[in-house]
C-alpha cells in the first residue's frame, strides 16, 4: 500500500494531461504546481528530515532561475576598475546546471554561517539572505535589469548526442519535463533519508547530543543537507525561468516560502509523500478558489488553514491519515520490529 | 564632517525606533521562546491605527499615539490567548509556524481592508526643519527620538523595577521554578507578548507619519527586528537596546557612502559578521553549541 501510492499518483499524473488535453489554464497551473511541489520537497528535506527551517528557501529557489536565465540569455557587466565580464549565451541545459551549481554554493555558505550555532539562527540567516538577494537583482540593473525583468529567456531545451535536439515550448512538453525532474528530486530524497547519511539526518533531528556521541558530524551533516536542499530548489527555479521565460525580482517574494512550508507542514514533514501531496492540495487550492474571493483573502484563508492544520493535524495529512488507516486495520504486530522505515 | 554629523543625528532619531522593534521580539523570544513572525504585522498594525485615528477619526496626533499603542497591546494579549495558548509546551518550530501563519493573516488583512495604496499621516509639526548649525532635523523626528527613548523608559523601569517585572525576569531564567514558587506563568506569557506587541505597534505608529504607511510595510521591519535581536544576543535587552543604535548607524553610513540602494541590506552583513566572530551576540552570556 505504501509502496503502491506514489506509483498510483506517478501514473495518474502522468495521464492527467490527456484529460485536460484543451485547457491550458488548467495545464499551467499544474506546471507551476509541479515547480512549487519541487521547491516544497527540498524544504522538507531540511524542515523534515533534519529539523531546520530555512525562510528564505526562495533565495535558492530564485538564484537559480536567474543563474539560468543569465547563462543562456548572455549578458556583460562592469566588474570594476574597468574590468568587463562578456558572457556569451549558452544553451539552457548548461543554465540548469549551473544554476544547481550555484544555488547549491549558496546553501553551503548559509550553511557554513548559520549552522555555528543553533536555534533561530538558521532561520534568520536564511530569511535575511533572501532579503539581500533580492535587493540585489532589483538594484544591480545592469546584470539583471532589475525591475525591468530579464525578458526572452530561451526555452528549456534537451539534446541526446545522436539522437538529435528538442526544444520544449508547448506547455505539454513543460508538464513532462517538470514531472520528470519532479520524480527524480523524489527518488534522490528517497534514497538520501534511507541511506546512513539520511540516518544521521534524523538522529540528529531526535537527539542531537546522542547522535554527537556516536560519532555524527553534526555541522558537516547539516552543511551537506542544505547543500543539496538547495541545489534541488534551485534546479526548480531553472524550470520556472525558461518555463515563463520572463523573470523580476518579484521571484524573490517571502509569500513564495510560505507557500513552500505550508505544502511541506500540510502534508507531512519528515515524510516523502507529504510535500507532493500537500504541495499538490495547496498549489491548485489558488485555482478552487479564484472564482470565491479574492488573492488578499485568499491569502488569510492560506495563514488560518496553516494554524488549523497544525492544532488538528500537527504532523501533517500524509501521517495523519495513515495514523488513522492503521487504526482502522490493524496490523498483526510483527516479531521482530524492523527499523524504522520512512514513511511514505 | 557636516555631512557625519547629519548622519550620526538621523542615527539616532531611526536608532530609537530600532531598539524598540528589537526589545519587543527579544523580550518575547527570551521569556516565551517563541519566535514572533507577527512582529512585522503588529508593526503595520501600529502604523495603520495611528492612520485611523489621525487622518480617519480627526483625533489629536498625541492622542493618537498612545491609542495606537494601547490597540497594539490588546492584538498582542488577543493574539497570545487565541493562538500561543493552546500550544504551549509545543516545539519551538510549531508556534513559529503558527506565528507565520498568524502573520500572513494578519499582513493580508490589512492588504484587503486598507487596500495597496499607501497612506500619509498628517502630522501637526511646522514644515521647517530645525536648524542646528549645519545641522537640520525635523520636528517631527526629533518627537519620534524623544517618544521612543520615553518608551524605552518605561519599559525598562516596568522590567526592572514592578512586581510584574520581577516575575517575568524570574520565568525568563526558568519557568518551571518561577512556577513553583506561585508565578503565574500563563498570565506572564500573555503579559509579555502583549508588552513586546505593543512595542512594535508603537514603533510602527511612530515611523508611520515619518515616511508613508502600507500593507507591507511590516515585512523588511521584522528583518531588520531579527538583526538587531541577533546582534544584541537572543533574548538580551539591553543589547537590543544597542543593536537598535549599531543598525541604524550601519544602515546610515551605508547609504551615505556606499549606495542608498543596499541600505537595507546592511542588518544582514550585520548578522554575517556578529555569526563570524561572535555567534553569541555582542553582549552575550549564552553558551556557543556545536
Amino acid at each position: 500500500m505504501r509502496r503502491l501510492l506514489p506509483l498510483a499518483l506517478l501514473a495518474s499524473l502522468l495521464v492527467l494531461p490527456l484529460l485536460l488535453q484543451a485547457n491550458p489554464y488548467l495545464l499551467n497551473a499544474l506546471i507551476i504546481t509541479g515547480i512549487l511541489t519541487i521547491g516544497a520537497m527540498s524544504l522538507n528535506l531540511l524542515l523534515g528530515f533534519t529539523g531546520q527551517l530555512s525562510l528564505g528557501h526562495i533565495a535558492f529557489f530564485g538564484i537559480g532561475a536567474y543563474v539560468s536565465a543569465l547563462t543562456s540569455l548572455g549578458f556583460d557587466v562592469e566588474i570594476g576598475f574597468g574590468h568587463r565580464i562578456v558572457h556569451e549565451p549558452w544553451p539552457p541545459a548548461a543554465g540548469f546546471l549551473l544554476a544547481i551549481l550555484a544555488a547549491g554554493a549558496c546553501g553551503y555558505l548559509i550553511g557554513r554561517l548559520s549552522f555555528r550555532v543553533r536555534g533561530a539562527y538558521f532561520v534568520i540567516v536564511t530569511i535575511s539572505f533572501a532579503e539581500v538577494v533580492r535587493l540585489v537583482a532589483l538594484n544591480w540593473v545592469e546584470l539583471t535589469q532589475g525591475p525591468l525583468a530579464l525578458t526572452g529567456i530561451p526555452a528549456m531545451s534537451v539534446g541526446v548526442p545522436g539522437l538529435g535536439n528538442w526544444t520544449l515550448r508547448t506547455k505539454l512538453q513543460n508538464y513532462y519535463l517538470v514531472l520528470a525532474v519532479g520524480t527524480l528530486c523524489y527518488l534522490l530524497v528517497a534514497r538520501l533519508v534511507g541511506s546512513r547519511f539520511g540516518r544521521a539526518m534524523r538522529g540528529l533531528k531526535e537527539n542531537e547530543s546522542l547522535a554527537l556521541s556516536v560519532g555524527i558530524n553534526a555541522t558537516r551533516t547539516l552543511t551537506i543537507a542544505a547543500v543539496i536542499s538547495a541545489a534541488m530548489a534551485g534546479a526548480a527555479g531553472s524550470l520556472y525561468a525558461h518555463y515563463l521565460r520572463i523573470i523580476d525580482p518579484d521571484v524573490f517574494a517571502f509569500s513564495t516560502t510560505v507557500s513552500m512550508v505550508i505544502m511541506v507542514v500540510a502534508g507531512g514533514k519528515g515524510t516523502l509523500m507529504g510535500p507532493v501531496i500537500g504541495g499538490l492540495i495547496f498549489g491548485l487550492l489558488p485555482v478552487a478558489l479564484r472564482p470565491v474571493m479574492a488573492p488578499e483573502a485568499q491569502w488569510i484563508v492560506y495563514g488560518i488553514v496553516l494554524i488549523v492544520i497544525l492544532f488538528v493535524m500537527p504532523r501533517g495529512i500524509v501521517p495523519g491519515l495513515s495514523a488513522l488507516l492503521a487504526r482502522r486495520r490493524p496490523a498483526p504486530a510483527p516479531l521482530l520490529k524492523p527499523s524504522p522505515a520512512v514513511q511514505r | 564632517m557636516d555631512q557625519l554629523i547629519q548622519h550620526l543625528v538621523n542615527t539616532l532619531v531611526l536608532g530609537g525606533t530600532y531598539a524598540l522593534l528589537g526589545i519587543g521580539l527579544t523580550l518575547i523570544f527570551g521569556i516565551m521562546n517563541v519566535v514572533n513572525f507577527t512582529h512585522g504585522a503588529l508593526y503595520t498594525v501600529g502604523a495603520y491605527l495611528m492612520y485611523l485615528a489621525v487622518a480617519a477619526l480627526g483625533l489629536n496626533f498625541f492622542l493618537a499615539l498612545p491609542v495606537a499603542i494601547l490597540g497594539g497591546l490588546l492584538f498582542g494579549a488577543a493574539i497570545e490567548l487565541l493562538l500561543l495558548r493552546p500550544f504551549r509546551g509545543s516545539d519551538i518550530d510549531t508556534t513559529m509556524l503558527v506565528m507565520i501563519g498568524a502573520g500572513i493573516a494578519l499582513q493580508s488583512g490589512t492588504l484587503w481592508v486598507f487596500g495597496g495604496v499607501a497612506k500619509a499621516i498628517p502630522s501637526p509639526f511646522p514644515e521647517a526643519p530645525l536648524q542646528l548649525g549645519p545641522v537640520s532635523v525635523s520636528w517631527l523626528r526629533l518627537f519620534v527620538l524623544g517618544a521612543a527613548l520615553g518608551l524605552i523608559a518605561v519599559t525598562y523601569v516596568m522590567i526592572n523595577r514592578t512586581r510584574l517585572g520581577l516575575a517575568m525576569r524570574a520565568a525568563f531564567q526558568d519557568a518551571d521554578t518561577a512556577a513553583l514558587m506561585g508565578v503565574n506563568v500563563r498570565l506572564i506569557d500573555t503579559a509579555t507578548f502583549a508588552l513586546g506587541s505593543s512595542l512594535a505597534a508603537a514603533a510602527g505608529a511612530l515611523l508611520g507619519p515619518v515616511y508613508v504607511v502600507f500593507p507591507q510595510m511590516g515585512g523588511l521591519a521584522e528583518v531588520k527586528a531579527f538583526a538587531i535581536v541577533i546582534l544584541g544576543g537572543l533574548g538580551n535587552i539591553t543589547g537590543a537596546a544597542i543593536g537598535g543604535f549599531i543598525l541604524a548607524l550601519a544602515e546610515e553610513l551605508g547609504a551615505g557612502y556606499v549606495s542608498s540602494g543596499y541600505r537595507d541590506a546592511m542588518g544582514f552583513l550585520i548578522i554575517i559578521a556578529v555569526l563570524l566572530y561572535r555567534p553569541t551576540g555582542l553582549f552575550a552570556k549564552a553558551e556557543r553549541v556545536g
